[in-house]
């Protein structure tokens, strides 16, 4: 077999695995709005299977994962808007449905932390340069301190 | 030495930060969830009973007495395991216990109590779960303490033990009335 088909036969081979995946876990009813059905694909990723802590709904097989897929998919249906949605299921499973969690007050310095580890290095950079623009200039580019 | 010193206060911060992480890991790998309906109205329902009889289980069932809402199922295993103490609780005869049927076979429900006893006063059956999700409810067995007002006052998650039952759920019954309470026992 030359390399180019084996390589052709190892694609199909992966994407018939990829797509048996796919199939297996949802089984709601697709949605009859391409644009529901995406908010639908948006919400099922963003929230969590509480139950299997580490998968979000849209890919766990359990089976109140489906039975929040379905909720979902009639809530939408019922013309209920994505935060009305999270709103709904964060009332009774708590925030920590979400995967993306929401800014709160025990949590602010928590999205604080990369600017102030920013500033922080920002200060210890301008503190070096300072240190170094300060040094002596010598001709000497040898490392004084090897020996 | 006095170079070490910055370094040092950071790496001894560091293991501050995930030694109280680790402390507060969630044990087996999940973490239980504190359930948001503590402290407000237990949600409405309205579902067949178990009976077969065709009748309907309200919420309003929940007022006006202390209540023990326990949603269970045949096709759990800690269901099982925690049966005995439910039937002791029954045998207490404190408060009432209704259970919560989750998607479920009637007839093996009806067999399970038949066999173990039946601790509940009565049994709705929640079949496609839609009950359980405004229960927040996410792993069969869970029980909620209802007040006579209709609100949660307290919830497990897992199996309900004696031991349990008489330290976390048994004294709301006392913390609103205290002097009655101790008149009683």
């Amino acid at each position: 077999m030359s390399r180019g088909r084996q390589l052709a036969a190892l694609a199909a081979l992966s994407a018939s695995l990829w797509s048996t995946v796919l199939i297996a876990v949802d089984n709601t009813p697709p949605l009859p709005d391409p644009v529901m059905q995406q908010r639908y694909l948006g919400l099922t990723h963003e929230l969590r299977c509480v139950q299997c802590q580490n998968e979000a709904l849209a890919d766990s097989n359990v089976s109140l994962a489906a039975d929040l897929r379905l909720e979902i998919h009639d809530m939408l249906l019922a013309g209920k808007s994505d935060e009305e949605i999270r709103d709904y299921l964060v009332a009774r499973y708590s925030e920590f449905i979400l995967f993306r969690p929401r800014m709160n007050w025990h949590n602010a310095w928590l999205w604080a932390a990369p600017a102030l580890m920013l500033l922080a290095g920002f200060g210890i950079a301008v503190r070096v340069m300072r240190k170094r623009a300060s040094l002596p200039i010598t001709d000497d580019d040898e490392p004084t301190s090897a020996a | 030495m006095k170079r070490f010193l910055l370094p040092l206060g950071v790496f001894t911060l560091l293991v501050i930060v995930l030694a109280v992480g680790i402390a507060n890991a969630p044990k087996n790998g999940s973490k239980e969830i504190v359930s948001p309906l503590l402290g407000k109205a237990a949600p409405q329902f309205k579902l067949p009973q178990l009976s077969g009889s065709g009748a309907q289980l309200e919420n309003t069932a929940l007022l006006g007495g202390w209540h023990l809402v326990n949603v269970w199922g045949t096709w759990c295993v800690e269901c099982r395991i925690e049966h005995e103490a439910l039937l002791q609780i029954r045998n207490e005869g404190r408060v009432p216990i209704i259970g919560i049927d989750w998607k479920d076979e009637d007839s093996a429900a009806l067999d399970w109590l038949s066999q173990l006893g039946n601790p509940y006063e009565a049994v709705a059956t929640d079949h496609d779960g839609r009950v359980a999700i405004d229960w927040g409810v996410y792993a069969a067995p869970e029980s909620f303490l209802v007040s006579p007002q209709g609100i949660i006052v307290e919830k497990l998650i897992g199996g309900m033990t004696m031991e349990v039952w008489h330290s976390r759920f048994l004294p709301h019954l006392a913390a609103p009335a205290p002097a009655i309470a101790k008149v009683g026992s």
